[in-house]
């Protein structure tokens, strides 16, 4: 008879990396249909791999290209009342039933990273903030666009308000849905960027991102984040729910 | 020129009828083009404009994001081997020489010989036909161009997206202009099959014994 070891939990931290590397890749595995292997004359399947490793370095050399064009003094084009899509589309990577409700009134807007002020902030306070409205254009990473208005703080003033750290590189958000994304400190810092308090629908309508959006008219709308709990700023690239599973970073307009 | 040069056509059969600087771009744009072609008709698919979508299998990406990745890598291929082309196209007289002589005073003295070359190949010379054909589908690839910036940023590229005619209507240019650069792949493939010797002339540069044969018949 031997002794027995008692058996430990199987446990899957060592491999952790490992598997968050796969799911990172995923997407361009997925991307790798039969049309793909057949314009890669030469290749084979084991070539995959490259072929991800290649796409992957090419998005973060466009991410460096969109970050040269972006001109911090370029404003997008804004339109008139009358030019105003109605409805606006709902787009979310859900379905609309599930959009979430927050409840204004006990609404705290949390704070962190390269912050002064850390304090957490109410939406009374938000409306303290010199507040304005602009009628743009939202664009989708799908190729459909729509004509909005939105209103609230400009983004620049709420950072200097906060006391942010201008010189850091990114500005991130967490959101009410669990969705989360992040912007360039240049693209925070234009005079369109705005904390958005005043949605687009009719009075009482949630959907569009209550109680609190930051809408950013010079990038696509998937950077455009909804529900927003927690803005945080950092010099580490947080990325984000779209952006992890492959769609290009900057993806600026 | 075609008119000058049936007789000459059949001194040297082993000349260069495809330059190696042709040869190179034209490859590397084949593959290119079909790849901007495929992944593009995926993004078509995740927003249509019309009533219908292109099978996936004729796509490129599997999804979105991974259409998308190719779009905008391969878009740097084709503009610098386009660009290349062009250049060379223009500094070399290769435009001249092969295409630009569309007009109608050269099609109208030069009209029996152009009837009885109309669908020659395999010469080296571009007929009437492939001429129409090349600089209507450089010029398509020009306006695929700018009509892709217009959508890529519509805001830092402002006065090309107010030339499309704004964000929207550059939606349908750069989709038009895809239709026909497909059209074109399409014949310009099927007429490649078709006639014996012209693939292989394309890799080699030079004329194929039966492509000899067939001139010297004429």
């Amino acid at each position: 008879m031997s002794i027995e070891k008692k058996p430990t939990a199987p446990s899957l931290e060592p491999f952790k990396k490992k598997l968050e590397v796969i799911q990172r890749r995923s997407f361009l595995k997925k991307s790798l249909s039969i049309g793909a292997l057949s314009l890669l004359s030469g290749c084979t399947l084991k070539d995959e791999d490259a072929v991800d490793k290649i796409l992957w370095a090419m998005s973060q050399w466009n991410d460096r290209v969109q970050s040269f064009l972006f001109s911090p003094d370029k404003l997008a084009k804004t339109y008139t009342e009358a030019e105003i899509t109605n409805p606006f589309p709902f787009n979310a990577y859900y379905e609309e039933i599930f959009a979430p409700i927050v409840d204004g009134e006990n609404y705290r807007l949390a704070l962190s990273g390269k912050i002064e002020d850390k304090k957490s902030r109410s939406l009374e306070d938000l409306r303290l903030l010199p507040q304005i409205s602009q009628i743009t254009r939202h664009v989708c990473v799908e190729g459909w666009s729509a004509v909005g208005k939105w209103g609230g703080v400009p983004f620049h003033l709420f950072l200097q308000y906060i006391g942010a750290d201008i010189t850091a590189k990114y500005v991130g958000f967490q959101c009410a849905d669990k969705y989360w994304t992040s912007i360039d400190m240049q693209t925070a810092l234009h005079p369109q960027t705005l904390l958005v308090l005043d949605f687009p629908g009719k009075s009482g309508e949630t959907k569009y991102g209550f109680p609190l959006k930051v809408r950013i008219p010079t990038k696509l709308g998937f950077k455009n984040p909804k529900f927003v709990t927690e803005i945080f700023v950092t010099n580490d690239n947080p990325g984000g729910y779209w952006e992890k599973q492959g769609y290009n970073w900057f993806s600026g307009s | 020129m075609l008119q000058k040069t049936p007789s000459n056509r059949t001194i040297n059969h082993r000349r260069i009828i495809h330059p190696l600087f042709v040869r190179i771009t034209h490859w590397i744009n084949a593959y290119a083009a079909i790849a901007m072609l495929m992944s593009g008709m995926r993004i078509y698919n995740a927003s249509p404009l019309f009533e219908f979508k292109f099978p996936a299998e004729l796509t490129l990406g599997g999804w979105l994001a991974g259409a998308l990745s190719w779009h905008f890598a391969v878009m740097w291929l084709l503009v610098i081997n386009g660009i290349a082309y062009l250049l060379y196209g223009i500094f070399s007289g290769h435009f001249i020489r092969k295409m630009l002589n569309i007009g109608a005073i050269s099609a109208y003295r030069n009209i029996k010989l152009e009837m009885k070359y109309l669908l020659l190949h395999g010469t080296g010379e571009y007929n009437v036909i492939q001429r129409l054909l090349y600089v209507l589908v450089i010029w398509d690839v020009v306006l695929l161009f700018f009509s892709g910036l217009a959508l890529w940023k519509p805001v830092q590229f402002q006065r090309i997206a107010d030339f499309m005619g704004g964000y929207e209507q550059a939606r349908y240019i750069h989709f038009y202009g895809m239709v026909i650069l497909g059209l074109f792949i399409l014949i310009h493939v099927s007429i490649a099959f078709a006639v014996k010797g012209t693939i292989k002339s394309m890799f080699t540069g030079r004329l194929t014994k039966s492509q000899i044969a067939k001139l010297e018949r004429n």
